[in-house]
């Protein structure tokens, strides 16, 4: 019977079993970013350990880096410590920092694909939950916590209990205006937020196969909000075009024998999966999330759930808690809702192929008066690009701000933050209270097309009217 | 480092209710421009515990009758969401040694095992027996038998779950495993001797 591209990844990474039954799994790629890393360098300090293969680490500033000011030291003297910590631990250990005078620095989960880092068939870890991302290269890539940063600094490796596997197909043509953001948001709506716990997702069918590399990543990048660790699509012809030529992609003859060797991770035919879950594209609406999980969506055209539509009294409370925090009304329509922020970027919809969507149809728009929206690319690579064709222009044009790489607004930990109440329509991933930098500010997730349609009208809106798609809704 | 078995937990309990108690609650991001996890246990449940201009709000966990609690108690999916070790070294560093949980994301729930925070498991039913319990004496001791599966309240008990795999690190006390990881160096460097993008 044939394996999945998880078991044989596992298998072709796993050292040997420990005593408690876990694996020791050799994690070939390590990166590394400013938030999670320092304890563990202390830590290795305190053993007197060394990092062990610095050639397989690769580190960046991400979280905390400012996107409108570009000298440093930076006006938060605790961001500057951050960065200066960061730079030394490398320098110190011999480990590559895309540090954000290279033309490189972004935020990690971009900037691993983009210089061809991400491979398939490899592991890869980082001190961070979105670290699915790169499964969308058929890698199998886990976010883990610093005392495993430690243990991979200092082993290359992590203990860790096999994961089982569940095929999520989704086949069919994605309707006009619906993206690759909408498909995640749904499969987190349909299966939960702990639906995965225990799983990898191996995303599948034929939408999935006409996906590009970016509109994969969005879909890895989210697999943790349904509580999947991780996240992946087999490679295939997408997968090796993508990586060829990228700075750290496999050159001349070790190019061809790379892709020959990526393509047998792919899963078997014939192979087995604990779980199978059909999706059928077409029944998939812009999707935006109305609470306080990424699990609480509603299709464009729905109404907010009611506190009894929910059929347990653990699901009434969580609805309950959710629309008293968001302040709204069950059963309302989420159309309308009256936005004060708009923000496109983050890992997972912070891509060239992101702002190019969202240029298309924002020229010729204006942002509300009253709404502040910023654009930020997630990557300096990316910036530069989006700048050399003119986006920027087109978003400062329609009133958007344009900023430099990071993750700025999606965690908030530089000085892009929410203030008071402030609602949100937000390209990020998370949702949860209090993420966008204030205890009390309020997030809705969507894709960036549907972010630029709030940010123009001023409220949350079905971006296929705003923007005249052809097919709206028939 | 091989430490401590644990076997046993034994204090006060506090309840903090709700499901889906994300690390950006146990631990707002904003709190996390630090190099070092010291102080971190200052700002555990930050938002939850404070309004905006840091008054107290009327929270269990600012209540003096659970001031002494060691042990957490909450809803399912205890832990979702970011892989930030900042969520556990905050509740540890707070002084708290276990959390009893319907659920917990995976990556808190190993996160927190490698630290010795213990993780269990108990039914709906069984976490509100608890919730009364506390709250009718918040002077109630609380034990959880790692061993036997139970959580002990006075000299009554309710059944707890916990990994198969992190029972046998919390009770041999290797529950981080740096020191068995290191051991296996020349296995590792074999494995990686078989895959090309591990050459330098
Ligand atoms: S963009 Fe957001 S989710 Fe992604 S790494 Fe940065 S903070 Fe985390």
């Amino acid at each position: 019977m044939g394996k999945s591209l998880f078991e044989k990844v596992w298998d072709a990474h796993a050292v040997r079993q420990l005593a408690n039954g876990q694996t020791q799994l050799l994690i070939g790629t390590h990166l590394i970013h400013e938030v999670t890393s320092p304890q563990a360098f202390g830590m290795l300090r305190d053993r007197g350990l060394k990092v062990q293969y610095p050639h397989r680490t690769f580190a960046t500033v991400d979280h905390i880096v400012p996107t409108n000011e570009a000298v440093e030291p930076y006006s938060d003297p605790l961001a500057q410590g951050m960065i200066e910590e960061l730079r030394k631990n490398c320098a110190d250990n011999n480990v590559t920092f895309f540090d954000t005078n290279t033309g490189k620095q972004g935020v990690v989960h971009i900037v691993g694909p983009e210089q061809g880092i991400t491979q398939p068939g490899t592991t890869i870890a980082c001190g961070d939950s979105h670290t699915a991302t790169h499964g969308a290269f058929g890698a199998i890539a886990f976010g883990i916590g610093t005392s495993q940063v430690r243990d991979v600094l200092a082993t290359q490796t992590i203990a860790l209990n096999k994961l089982k596997v569940r095929r999520i197909n989704v086949n069919g043509t994605l309707p006009p205006g619906v993206y690759a953001k909408d498909v995640v948001l749904h499969i987190i709506r349909l299966l939960g937020t702990q639906g995965g716990t225990g799983y990898a997702y191996e995303y599948a069918g034929t939408t999935f196969d006409n996906f590009t590399m970016e509109e994969r990543m969005t879909v890895c990048n989210m697999s943790i909000e349904g509580g999947a660790r991780v996240g992946y699509v087999n490679p295939d012809v997408t997968t090796f075009e993508y990586l060829k030529g990228r700075p750290y992609s496999p050159k001349g003859d070790a190019w061809d024998a790379a892709v020959e060797q990526w393509k047998s991770f792919a899963s078997d035919a014939d192979c087995t999966f604990d779980d199978v879950v059909e999706i059928d594209a077409a029944q998939i609406q812009p999707t935006v999330t109305w609470g306080i999980t990424p699990g609480q969506g509603v299709g464009i055209e729905e109404n907010i759930p009611t506190v009894a539509d929910a059929p347990t009294q653990s699901e009434r409370d969580s609805v309950a808690e959710a629309l008293e925090y968001m302040q709204f009304e069950g059963g309302s329509p989420i159309k309308g809702k009256k936005i004060n922020v708009a923000f496109i970027g983050s890992c997972t919809n912070g891509r060239l192929s992101d702002f190019q969507e969202v240029a298309k149809y924002v020229q010729g728009h204006k942002v509300a008066p009253g709404v502040q929206a910023i654009v930020v690319p997630g990557s300096q690579v990316v910036a530069k690009i989006a700048e050399e064709l003119g986006l920027d222009k087109i978003f400062i044009e329609a009133g958007f701000e344009w900023r430099a790489a990071g993750c700025s607004m999606c965690l908030a930990m530089n000085p892009d933050k929410l203030v008071g109440d402030q609602l949100c329509a937000s390209s990020s991933n998370r949702n949860f209270k209090g993420r966008q930098g204030s205890p009390t500010g309020r997030t809705m997730l969507m894709s960036p097309l549907m972010v630029a349609a709030a940010a123009v009208t001023g409220e949350v809106s079905d971006a296929r009217e705003v923007f005249g798609f052809a097919a709206v809704n028939s | 480092m091989s430490s401590t078995p644990i076997k046993q937990v034994t204090g006060k309990g506090v309840f903090v209710p709700g499901d889906d108690i994300d690390t950006d609650r146990i631990i707002p991001a904003r709190f996390m421009k630090c190099i070092t996890f010291d102080g971190l246990g200052e700002y555990l449940f930050y938002d939850v515990r404070k309004t905006e201009s840091g008054e107290d709000k009327k929270h269990n966990l600012n209540d003096p009758r659970f001031a002494e609690a060691s042990i957490l108690l909450s809803g399912n999916n205890f832990g979702c969401g970011s892989s930030r070790e900042h969520a556990p070294q905050s509740i540890l560093r707070a002084g708290y040694k276990a959390v009893i949980a319907g659920s917990f994301a995976e990556i808190f729930f190993g996160n927190s095992t490698n630290l010795g925070v213990v993780c269990v498991i108990a039914s709906d039913a069984d976490r509100a027996i608890l919730a009364a319990a506390i709250e009718a004496n918040p002077e109630l001791e609380i034990t959880i038998d790692i061993e036997d599966h139970k959580i002990w309240y006075g000299d009554q008990s309710v059944v707890c779950e916990i990994k198969p795999g992190a029972r046998d690190s919390l009770l041999s006390g290797n529950y981080d495993p740096l020191d068995e990881l290191l051991v296996g160096a020349d296995a590792v460097t074999q494995t990686a001797a078989a895959l090309p993008y591990m050459q330098a």
